[in-house]
């Protein structure tokens, strides 16, 4: 399944929702891209919503990193969505999993970013 | 009568001391991550596997053949990146190998030392470490790295049975 990035608006937020897999080339490229561009927008708060990623390699796991990074310096922030158990497992053995603010739900996500 | 034998997967060979050998050569491009991934999974899915080693086994694959696309023959087209997978009786065991330059596991960096957690790179051997019951590098032979990684049966029968399914 090749990989798609989907953004909307919801509550003042960005949600970008993804699907398919983040491996290098590809689905890590328009990852990165998308995210580059919400930030040229001035949208500097954002949701990426895992749902529906099954799988993410080691290049897939560097752009959430360099993501949660970059919207960082640009003084923003970036949340990650409903995991699924394979993505859940992967952040969790590399020790990620407490860097990233993760929610299950979109509601406790976009409160989590408070007002501005 | 005799018995009907799965194809390329006999009682005799399967008992026998002598692996199964499936030989590979990829060229060094992005397509064929993709393409050792899938080999790696309908190998791993014949040997009997179930869906959760099958994911391991294709996790490591694609990130051995991404070492070395990426770091081992830096994306040089000439270069050839050559998968060797053994079934033996007890475990499945996968080679990559490329035409770099070699390197050492202790020259690579740990990425979960707090230095290394937001790094972009760096994660493809610890994962290959971590989804794979062993695990190791060496020189291979002209030149370059062979990384050698096995998966053993759960079971030591669960091999026999499935096989006996098909």
């Amino acid at each position: 399944m090749s990989f798609k990035a989907t953004p909307r608006e919801s509550g003042g937020v960005t949600v970008l929702d993804l699907s398919g897999r983040i491996t290098l080339g590809e689905g890590s490229a328009l990852l990165r891209d998308t995210i580059r561009q919400q930030l040229a927008q001035g949208r500097k708060k954002i949701i990426l919503n895992l749902g529906d990623v099954n799988y993410i390699d080691s290049s897939g796991i560097g752009e959430l990193v360099s993501g949660f990074t970059t919207v960082k310096n640009q003084g923003g922030e970036m949340k990650l969505l409903q995991l699924t158990k394979k993505v859940r497992d992967l952040l969790q053995i590399t020790k990620l999993y407490t860097v990233f603010d993760i929610h299950d739900d979109e509601r406790s996500a976009i409160s989590a970013f408070g007002p501005n | 009568m005799l018995p009907i034998q799965p194809f390329g997967v006999s009682g005799e060979s399967r008992m026998s001391a002598e692996p199964q050998r499936i030989e590979v050569t990829l060229e060094t491009l992005l397509e064929s991550v993709a393409l050792a991934e899938e080999i790696g999974v309908r190998i791993a899915e014949a040997a009997g596997f179930d869906e959760d080693d099958r994911y391991k086994i294709g996790m490591a694959v694609r990130e051995g053949v991404i070492n070395a696309f990426q770091y081992g023959n830096e994306q040089s087209r000439e270069k050839k990146i050559r998968l060797v997978f053994e079934l033996t009786p007890d475990k499945m065991v996968i080679h990559v190998l490329d035409q770099g330059l070699g390197f050492s596991l202790e020259d690579v960096a740990d990425p979960l030392a707090e230095e290394n957690l937001m790094k972009a790179s760096g994660r493809g051997i610890f994962l290959m470490k971590a989804f794979m019951d062993e695990f190791d590098v060496r020189a291979a032979q002209p030149s370059g790295a062979e990384v050698i990684m096995a998966k053993n049966y759960r079971n030591a029968e669960s091999r026999t049975r499935e096989s006996h399914r098909r």
